[in-house]
């Protein structure tokens, strides 16, 4: 029986709810994402519980649906930049050589320029569409993904199992998938909690610039920058994906910990 | 040659390997889309004949290899090209902002360093007892909360309910030190929150990878205070992984700036650039990203040698 430490279950126990939220979004949002339902700014009340924005939508059902696509859009970002950063890492530390040469020099390339500012040339001649967001934020991030499989393959590839494997013949997809990946897991596990938030707070950052989703759909980034305006009169719409954004990132940040901390104590490390 | 100096040549020389490779990425980032910079400038709507004046107007008739070195010249000659949606020289445009930019970064950074070793070192001291605790999780919750909301949530709390400070970082040539100073309080208070919290936890794990060194515990035997142990024998053996935290933070600074300049509408690069961005200047995104690409491999440049000089093994070679 596996023992779950308390701060990672409700680490847990958050995430499962943010992502029920981005799930359910269309059935538990009480009004619709796009539609006004009260007057301007309205404050908090039984019918609005987060009150309504600068032209009347309800902000709680912003929130949900702005949730939905902030997860969505942060989750396959994550997903294209785990499997292109992973499968690129692993082959580069299998092949080695000139492989491993290029595409190490390459991902070195792309590393000397900020992320944020990459992403800002890269949109100022893209169209600023959700798969082309998905497309910038995973691509740019697979970079950091490669750094760590790399690394992290490199020192399997000396194993005898992975030795036993090449003599047997065994191909590079075998190699990768079936000895090096199983190993490599964990510490990819624990990183993917972290790229998420990463992403989470990458395109919350740049829908907040006004070049990432937009509107009337609008992700946390978004509903911050429609409702700024009302800060200065005292009215906080704008703080509240504050709120979501660290609770899912501490919750996150709390699972990763934990999920490292395990990996480590199995390897016969120092982890709690 | 002196081992040491070979080495700070070698990292210059890796710097600017580094520059060169940032310009290409940046010029080849603009040329990822299937068509061509003219039409996503003007859109589907253009003309052919309008087309084809931008076209000519950017020299896009040209190859791109031919357009890139020609960019890089220009650039190393401070020559940035013009805009494209105001025809205003860039390199003239940016000077003032740059310096802008300057200032209110290098004022979060004297903030920022002198405080986040002071609370590593609290940290350490005091390890896994309240002050530890309570230092970690504040800096965790700044570092779990994206920058720009972190600044929304100073000017509610400082500007809205308190009125301490204005809103809005204006800030122009004529006013005084003290002046700008209490303009740009808020952006600073933002920008030492955002780097605070991963400076003060590296500095915190290289003084206690060094805390476990053997001549530590001499120390503790010999009867030394904690205090004494941390500040005269932990602390200088952690100074070089400390300088590379501090320089790679302020690396990160340079790009914390862009968003924090935007949530106080402060006239510095990081607005230049995201304005622009909207606009679809390329030229101007292009001059942007090469500045800002040189400064933090400048940054990372200045924080390998820092250590290379910190390092008294390398710097007494036998």
């Amino acid at each position: 029986m596996m023992r779950v430490p308390p701060s990672a279950l409700l680490g847990l126990l958050v995430t499962a709810v943010f992502f029920g939220g981005a799930i359910l979004a269309p059935w538990i949002s009480p009004y619709s994402y796009d539609a006004t339902v009260g007057g301007v700014w309205e404050p908090a009340t039984a019918a609005h519980w987060l009150g309504t924005d600068g032209i009347g939508r309800d902000v709680l059902s912003r929130m949900i649906w702005g949730g939905q696509i902030t997860i969505w859009v942060a989750t396959a970002a994550t997903l294209l930049s785990f499997v292109t950063g992973s499968v690129l890492g692993f082959t580069a530390a299998v092949a080695g050589g000139w492989v491993d040469q290029a595409l190490s020099r390459f991902v070195d390339l792309v590393m000397s320029v900020p992320s944020l500012i990459f992403a800002l040339v890269v949109l100022s001649v893209m169209p600023v569409t959700l798969p082309v967001l998905i497309l910038v934020m995973g691509l740019l991030d697979a970079t950091r993904v490669f750094r760590l499989a790399r690394a992290v393959a490199v020192d399997i590839t000396v194993m005898d199992y992975v030795e036993a494997a090449r003599l047997r013949g065994e191909g590079w997809g075998w190699i990768i998938f079936r000895e090096i990946l199983p190993n490599a897991l964990s510490p990819l596990v624990a990183e993917m909690g972290l790229r998420f938030i990463f992403m989470v707070l990458f395109i919350s950052t740049l829908s907040f610039l006004g070049l990432g989703v937009q509107p009337p759909l609008a992700d946390w980034g978004g509903i911050v920058k429609e409702n700024k305006d009302g800060i200065v009169y005292g009215i906080p719409a704008a703080l509240y994906p504050a709120v979501a954004i660290a609770t899912l990132a501490i919750s996150v940040n709390l699972v990763a910990d934990w999920i490292l901390n395990r990996t480590t104590s199995l390897k016969g490390g120092r982890g709690a | 040659m002196h081992p040491l100096l070979k080495m700070v040549v070698q990292r210059v020389a890796l710097g600017c390997l580094l520059l060169i490779a940032a310009s290409v990425a940046i010029f080849a980032g603009t040329e990822v889309l299937p068509g061509d910079v003219a039409a996503s400038v003007l859109g589907q709507s253009a003309t052919p004949q309008a087309l084809a004046n931008l076209r000519a107007e950017m020299g896009l008739d040209e190859p791109a290899t031919t357009r890139y070195f020609a960019w890089l010249l220009g650039a190393l000659h401070g020559d940035l090209g013009t805009a494209l949606s105001n025809k205003q020289d860039i390199a003239a445009a940016m000077g003032q902002r740059l310096g802008n930019t300057l200032f209110l970064a290098s004022c979060a950074a004297a903030i920022a360093v002198p405080l986040s070793i002071l609370l590593g070192l609290i940290a350490v001291r005091y390890r896994g007892r309240w002050p530890d605790r309570l230092i970690s999780g504040v800096t965790l919750a700044t570092v779990s909360v994206p920058e720009f909301l972190l600044g929304y949530i100073v000017i509610f709390a400082l500007a809205v309910k308190y009125r301490l400070f204005p809103s809005v970082a204006t800030i122009y040539a004529g006013m005084s030190l003290g002046e700008k100073l209490q303009v740009i309080a808020l952006p600073v208070i933002v920008l030492v929150l955002v780097v605070l919290g991963h400076m003060m936890r590296m500095t915190r794990a290289a003084i206690l990878n060094v805390m476990q060194s053997p001549y530590i515990e001499t120390a503790e035997l010999k009867g030394l205070r904690p205090f004494a142990i941390i500040a005269r024998h932990a602390f200088p053996n952690a100074i070089a992984p400390v300088v590379n935290v501090v320089m790679i933070n302020l690396a990160y600074l340079v790009v914390g700036v862009v968003v924090v300049e935007v949530v106080f509408v402060y006239p510095g690069m990081g607005q230049y650039l995201v304005d622009h961005v909207a606009k679809r200047d390329v030229p101007v995104v292009q001059a942007c990203g090469l500045v800002f690409a040189a400064v933090y491999i400048g940054f990372n440049l200045l924080a390998d040698i820092l250590s290379i000089l910190a390092n008294p093994r390398l710097r007494h070679p036998r």
